[in-house]
């Protein structure tokens, strides 16, 4: 079932009401984490490498116009075709365009983020061409009719006997057991090796984009990119104008932040570097290809208050990290972004006003600041939001109105003082004997899933006055 | 009215520190005020309590009201800067004084905020690393089993971790049972807790739970937010957890009722 950003909070009671996926999330909190840490403490350069990183990131970003047209420059030279897409619908269009120009029906397609953004699949589906995603997460979900709960492993949130009876049903293969995690991948190996053989045009994504050589970099963990790159005769890669590193050692250096972060191995199983088509000495690779780049809203942000988003690498540390994200799943965030990351880019990539749950769904415990590779400063670009969702009166009246009218108390402390003292002193007398309340009014949010614990006492500053006085 | 606001300074002759309360202190536990005071005198200060102060503004901050908070900001640097230090019960409380205030002010008040981050720090972090407080000749207080729960903006924009558990093995007689995944959230988050109560008691509900697992009879914490969600939350599921702040525990001030205790 499709979910919104604008449900948020009903999507995050359902989810949370589902007690198999919340073993799971559980599960995952506290492994993920576990991972990561190891693998950074295992490589003593993670921070210097970090911060390294970080200002190659800024100083892409800062040079952005120079970076892709050496860039595109490049590419060219190499026999690509390079095309830039506006929007969503762009990209759409023109990886449609490419199909049909070639008569394809059928594609072989590697996990991308850019293409879930913009919805490549369903597009090409109304166009009635056979999309199958080869990514084994992807493909899962595919299956599913469902949307990846996690940048990185789509499929986490399904366990291995619901991907079995998935694939007993989606499968027509006769009478078989699948009682093993091996058979179950098996048989998707299979089934996705012969769409490997028959499909006409591959689409990958990219983790990087290397202005220098004109080559882009992909890492995955099944190797099915590299087979959808090179089998089919025709290669489409989708990814965005932010991708762009000056030097491929710059890619390599992301690299190893991202891996470690993402699944916490030092390496990734299949590294590649794609220059474009096959040339005259080659024995393979496709004969022709297009490197599309998707800005959709970026280069807005890049001239926003929020263009440090565009350092993200899309690692999902922020995602592991985050006890929302562990608490709700990704599902929750309706969105193809998850997680602290996703609360920053959804808003941003759709609006603050259909969004505007996203960025409130944060505690500021800043796990996720701790761990980004990016050095990003989620927790700030989160409260960001929740200002501009204050300046835009997108914030409920309550809240804003209730807010301004503490902090103008606050500013009188007589006032203040009095007033508490004479409040506080009542609560006192009226729940020391049980010392919390279970219903308080005008904190109804607290109290439906809290007590409420009584005063102490009079104030300590009631008391304090008092004290000096009699001194 | 306080002329000088460091009129009602305890006598002596140590360093001056003005003891910002808390909000929360001031009108849900005084005895973590008091125990400071009592704390910061023993170290040899001179303590202040400026009276001009209220809150520090979070609630409106976290929720973006950025505007309404400055004047709020200037009132309380005004308050707390003619003193050495200021010392604050509370970790979110010190990291908004500390990082948040610089960032929203500008020009002079910029320069007198990052003038009063220097020497503000939070009790457990003063009491260690600026003046150390010790036990000296007295007898370690004597306390049952205690998990001590890291509060989010101590732990990280802080840095606090090893203070009070140092503070904790120098002046009491106990065993420090760790929570299990003690640098999670407790799902307090200021006004996020009112806002998302449902994600935020799945929250608490879990580290109530991992309080129980450590077998300790007291759960501590340097800051009133996540202890007042923590025991509300047990006194809600009937869970039977003392919560205290670290103040009360470094001062052996176990008699009057918990958190959310009654009397």
């Amino acid at each position: 079932m499709e979910q919104h950003s604008d449900t948020f909070l009903e999507n995050a009671s359902k989810a949370l009401g589902n007690k198999a996926q919340a073993d799971i999330r559980d599960l995952l909190g506290l492994f993920t984490p576990l991972l990561r840490n190891a693998a950074v403490d295992n490589f003593e350069h993670f921070e210097a490498l970090r911060h390294h990183v970080k200002r190659v990131r800024q100083h892409s970003l800062d040079n952005l116009d120079h970076y892709l047209a050496t860039y595109e420059q490049q590419a060219l030279k190499n026999g690509n075709r390079v095309h830039f897409a506006n929007s969503g619908d762009d990209l759409n269009s023109i990886v449609l365009d490419i199909c049909q120009q070639h008569n394809a029906q059928r594609i072989a397609k590697g996990k991308s983020m850019i293409t879930e953004e913009t919805g490549l699949n369903d597009f090409l589906q109304r166009a009635n061409l056979d999309v199958m995603e080869t990514d084994l997460g992807e493909y899962i979900i595919q299956q599913a009719g469902e949307t990846p709960s996690h940048i990185v492993g789509p499929a986490l949130h399904k366990s291995a006997d619901e991907v079995r009876q998935l694939f007993l049903q989606k499968h027509d293969l006769g009478e078989r057991e699948l009682d093993n995690t091996e058979d179950i991948v098996g048989e998707a190996r299979q089934i996705l090796r012969e769409h490997f053989l028959k499909a006409q045009v591959g689409i990958i994504g990219a983790n990087a984009l290397v202005a220098e050589d004109g080559y882009s970099m992909l890492v995955t963990n099944e190797g099915n990119g590299d087979l959808c790159a090179n089998l089919p005769p025709v290669l489409i890669i989708c990814t965005s104008v932010e991708r762009i590193l000056p030097r491929a050692e710059d890619a390599t250096a992301m690299l190893r932040l991202l891996v470690r972060s993402a699944t916490g191995q030092s390496q990734t199983c299949y590294t590649s570097f794609y220059s474009g088509p096959r040339r005259e000495q080659d024995v393979d690779g496709p004969l022709e290809t297009h490197i599309v780049l998707l800005d959709n809203r970026r280069t807005e942000i890049l001239a926003s208050d929020y263009r440090e988003m565009l350092q993200c690498i899309r690692c999902g540390a922020c995602l592991n990290h985050c006890p929302i994200y562990n608490s709700v799943g990704g599902h929750a965030y309706g969105s193809v972004y998850m997680g602290p990351m996703g609360s920053v880019l959804t808003p941003l990539l759709s609006s603050l006003e259909e969004s505007n749950a996203l960025p409130n769904a944060c505690t500021s415990c800043g796990r996720c600041a701790e761990v980004c590779p990016a050095e990003i400063p989620l927790p700030d670009l989160l409260r960001d939001l929740r200002h501009q969702e204050t300046v835009e009166k997108i914030t409920a009246p309550r809240w804003r109105i209730g807010l301004k009218l503490h902090t103008w108390l606050a500013r009188n402390p007589r006032l203040y003082h009095w007033l508490t003292g004479v409040g506080i002193h009542l609560l006192h007398l009226a729940g020391r004997k049980r010392g919390s309340f279970r219903k308080l009014p005008l904190a109804g949010g607290w109290t439906s899933q809290r007590d409420f614990p009584t005063p102490q006492g009079k104030t300590f500053m009631q008391q304090y006055r008092a004290q000096r006085k009699q001194s | 009215m306080d002329t000088n606001p460091l009129d009602n300074a305890s006598p002596g002759h140590g360093p001056v520190v003005a003891l910002f309360v808390t909000c929360l202190a001031d009108l849900l536990r005084p005895s973590v005020a008091f125990n400071s005071i009592k704390l910061l005198e023993q170290t040899g200060c001179r303590v202040v309590v400026p009276l001009q102060q209220t809150c520090c503004g979070q609630p409106a901050y976290n929720s973006g009201d950025y505007e309404s908070i400055i004047p709020l900001a200037k009132q309380l640097i005004a308050a707390l800067e003619p003193a050495d230090y200021v010392v604050i019960p509370s970790g979110s409380c010190a990291g908004m004084i500390c990082h948040h205030y610089p960032q929203l002010l500008d020009g002079d008040w910029r320069d007198r905020a990052l003038q009063v981050a220097a020497k503000t720090f939070e009790i457990t972090s003063f009491l260690s690393d600026i003046l150390p407080i010790k036990r000296g000749h007295r007898a370690a207080i004597k306390l049952p089993s205690v998990t001590y729960h890291d509060s989010c903006a101590g732990l990280r924009e802080l840095g606090i971790k090893e203070q009070p558990r140092q503070l904790l093995q120098e002046l009491c007689d106990t065993e420090l049972s760790e929570l299990p995944q003690t640098e999670v959230c407790c799902g307090f988050g200021g006004t996020f807790c009112a806002k998302m109560p449902e994600i935020s008691a799945k929250m608490v509900h879990d580290k109530v739970h991992s309080a129980q697992t450590t077998g300790a009879t007291i759960l501590a914490g340097g800051d009133l937010g996540c202890l007042l969600n923590i025991a509300g939350r047990a006194r809600r599921e009937g869970v039977d957890l003392e919560v205290r702040h670290i103040t009360e525990l470094l001062c052996g001030d176990l008699d009057g009722p918990a958190i959310g205790e009654g009397e």
